[in-house]
């Protein structure tokens, strides 16, 4: 019986030997040698065109039998008036400042509007979509539809587990031991013009192999207004992949905290070829030595821009929170880049409460891909007489603008931790005034 | 705000639920899923510390106690019915024209329950009378630290004066209903819901 298996066996070592080779060529040709050269064939462009053309049949499907509720809850006043007149407007009549037992409906509904529908929490989940992009997890009220339209799920789920999510995986491992290896040896190099070349195309070559090992395609914009040595490049921040996004195309120092595991040995590979500014946990919060480092580096202009994300922790792409001023008291030029995410695709925000990390890998890897938008904007610096928060602020207000987010001036912080008491100490300061007027008596503790 | 809490809604329960507030289908559906995304615990109902997650919320003067008026009295946990039952105090009242299946009875968001939902703001002990302390810990609230003890203490008289006809220093729903009169309390006290 035994003899009967012995073809067979080598029948399979054969077509496994023959379908590794091919797959590793496939491989090697289409994917990591254009990423070496930095060239592109085309074919995720291609990909993304008839991903655009089965969403469009999928909403059909949709549109025919559901209907949605993807609106407001409720009507905002988008214009809204002060504390002030809107507690006068309120009034019986008469403008004299004085209490008023009706003054308690204006915190009455904003507090119940703020508990239908808030500007903030909604800032840290993913974004809702309008239809649905035939991915589980952004499936909300999308229940069984129609059999087409699971069978198009199914044939989705087989195409990104089986084929997308092993190759992606081989090419994050490649792009990921490349890094390693290669900053390594360049690292044995003398420092100078060689070194530094020779960083910039390692670099340059292994974020392009990940940029791949996402499918992401990236549409970069102004790339005149590209950061130069010597400067700071601040950009919204949605997840950690930004880094991978704004690297595969210029060169960056990054600035972070030293981790231990993989992420400690790619951090200790890194900076052998070129100077990036990592911090030890203790360091972190001593913010004139931090302040120290940066100056430091940004005052060689042979180093490279640094990359900071300033909002501090992963917000949705909807909306900029509060900008931390710290690298806006440096005093040197700020280039700010604005990312948008296109979440048709797969939605690349981090909800680090929800997800660890190599959970959130995994949803980005079984993704139809990331696609998303970066503009480069004109250089900014402090003008005269603006201090840091101000500063901070009007680059927020660019980065806005151009990705077409929401500019908002709560702290990203939020996520984790609660408001600080100034705020409503604010109000009740403002409500003050409304009762005893312009006066000055009577503003005593 | 995405979550795959509607299923969690038996269509039972959001007929219940629409009889007694008068919201529609998808008014309730929509609300359900803010209430699961407000619910970080994930036990179907919120406690305090979940509303007081609302930044805005929690810079509110008087965010204490409107996060009160959703919990019964001595309970800690809030569950959908009553959620909606208290949200629908703020229903705008010409929408009670395009639901006519509302059970008999005053509907939740009527004038005179509008201003009892704002008179239990001022009722701290939940006696039906705003005595002057109660009056003055309120006023305290709204304006934290910024007038002085006496000109407080002297608002909180004048208003009392003002509003009790039946002389025992202390205002009735009844006199609170008289002194608001006037004010256009069902546009002030209402939030306009999308369907």
């Amino acid at each position: 019986m035994e003899s009967y298996l012995f073809p067979f066996d080598s029948l399979i070592c054969m077509l496994l030997g023959i379908s590794f080779t091919v797959w590793f060529t496939l491989l090697l040709v289409f994917i990591i040698v254009p990423a070496i050269f930095g060239v592109s064939f085309g074919i995720r462009r291609l990909y993304m065109k008839s991903l655009i053309k089965l969403f469009e049949v999928s909403l059909l499907v949709i549109d025919r039998c559901f209907v949605k509720h993807f609106d407001q809850i409720i009507e905002k006043n988008w214009f809204k008036m002060s504390l002030e007149q809107e507690i006068q407007d309120m009034r019986r009549g008469g403008a004299e400042p004085e209490f008023d037992m009706s003054d308690i409906f204006y915190f009455c509904r904003r507090g119940v509007e703020s508990i239908v529908d808030d500007e903030v929490t909604k800032r840290f989940t993913a974004e809702e979509l309008e239809s649905w992009n035939l991915l589980t997890r952004s499936n909300y009220n999308f229940h069984h539809i129609s059999t087409r339209l699971t069978a198009l799920w199914g044939v989705g789920v087989l195409i990104r587990y089986g084929f997308l999510l092993p190759l992606r995986v081989t090419l994050a491992f490649t792009g990921v031991g490349l890094l390693v290896v290669l900053t390594s040896i360049v690292g044995l190099f003398p420092n100078g013009r060689m070194k530094n070349y020779l960083s910039d195309k390692v670099h340059l070559m292994c974020y392009r192999i990940c940029v791949r090992a996402l499918t992401a395609i990236i549409t970069y914009h102004d790339s005149e207004n590209k950061p130069k040595n010597g400067g700071i490049c601040v950009a919204n921040h949605t997840s950690p992949i930004d880094v991978i996004i704004l690297a595969s195309d210029g060169c960056y120092a990054m600035v972070g905290q030293v981790h231990g595991g993989l992420m400690g040995v790619i951090q200790r590979a890194m900076v052998k070829a070129c100077p990036h500014i990592w911090f030890e946990r203790s360091e972190v919060k001593d913010r004139h030595l931090v302040a120290k480092r940066l100056s430091d580096h940004v005052a060689d202009k042979s180093k490279l821009p640094i990359l900071i994300f300033p909002e501090g922790t992963c917000i949705n792409n909807t909306s900029v929170m509060m900008f931390k001023k710290g690298s806006f008291e440096i005093g040197c030029t700020v280039y700010p880049v604005a990312i948008k995410y296109d979440p048709r695709f797969g939605d690349a925000f981090w909800n680090s409460s929800k997800f660890g990390m190599v959970n959130y890998l995994l949803h980005m890897m079984s993704s139809w891909a990331i696609v998303c938008s970066v503009w480069y904007l004109p250089p900014m610096s402090r003008m005269e007489g603006e201090d840091a928060v101000q500063f901070a602020n009007r680059v927020k207000a660019a980065i806005a603008r151009k990705g077409g987010l929401a500019d908002l001036l709560w702290d990203g912080g939020l996520k984790r931790g609660k408001v600080k008491e100034v705020f409503k100490e604010e109000q009740q300061k403002l409500y003050s005034k409304v009762l005893v007027g312009s006066s000055e008596d009577g503003s005593s503790s | 705000m995405g979550s795959r809490a509607s299923s969690l809604l038996r269509e039972e329960d959001i007929e219940e639920i629409k009889k007694e507030t008068g919201f529609s289908h998808s008014q309730i559906t929509r609300l359900y899923s803010r209430f699961h995304s407000l619910d970080k615990g994930e036990n179907g109902a919120l406690s305090r510390e979940d509303f007081q997650r609302i930044p805005e919320l929690a810079i509110n003067p008087l965010g204490d106690r409107i996060i009160n008026a959703f919990f019964p009295e001595g309970e800690d946990q809030a569950n959908f019915r009553g959620f909606m039952r208290t949200l629908a105090h703020f229903r705008p009242v010409e929408d009670n024209e395009k639901n006519k299946d509302l059970t008999s009875g005053e509907p939740l968001n009527s004038r005179t329950n509008k201003l009892l939902f704002a008179f239990r703001l001022y009722d701290l002990d939940r006696d039906d009378k705003i005595s002057r302390d109660e009056l003055l810990q309120v006023l305290r609230m709204m304006v934290g630290v910024n007038i002085s003890d006496e000109q407080l203490g002297s608002i909180a008289d004048r208003t009392i004066q003002e509003a009790d006809t039946n002389g025992d220093m202390c205002i009735s729903f009844s006199e609170f209903i008289k002194v608001l009169e006037k004010v256009d309390v069902e546009q002030k006290m209402s939030i306009r819901f999308l369907h």
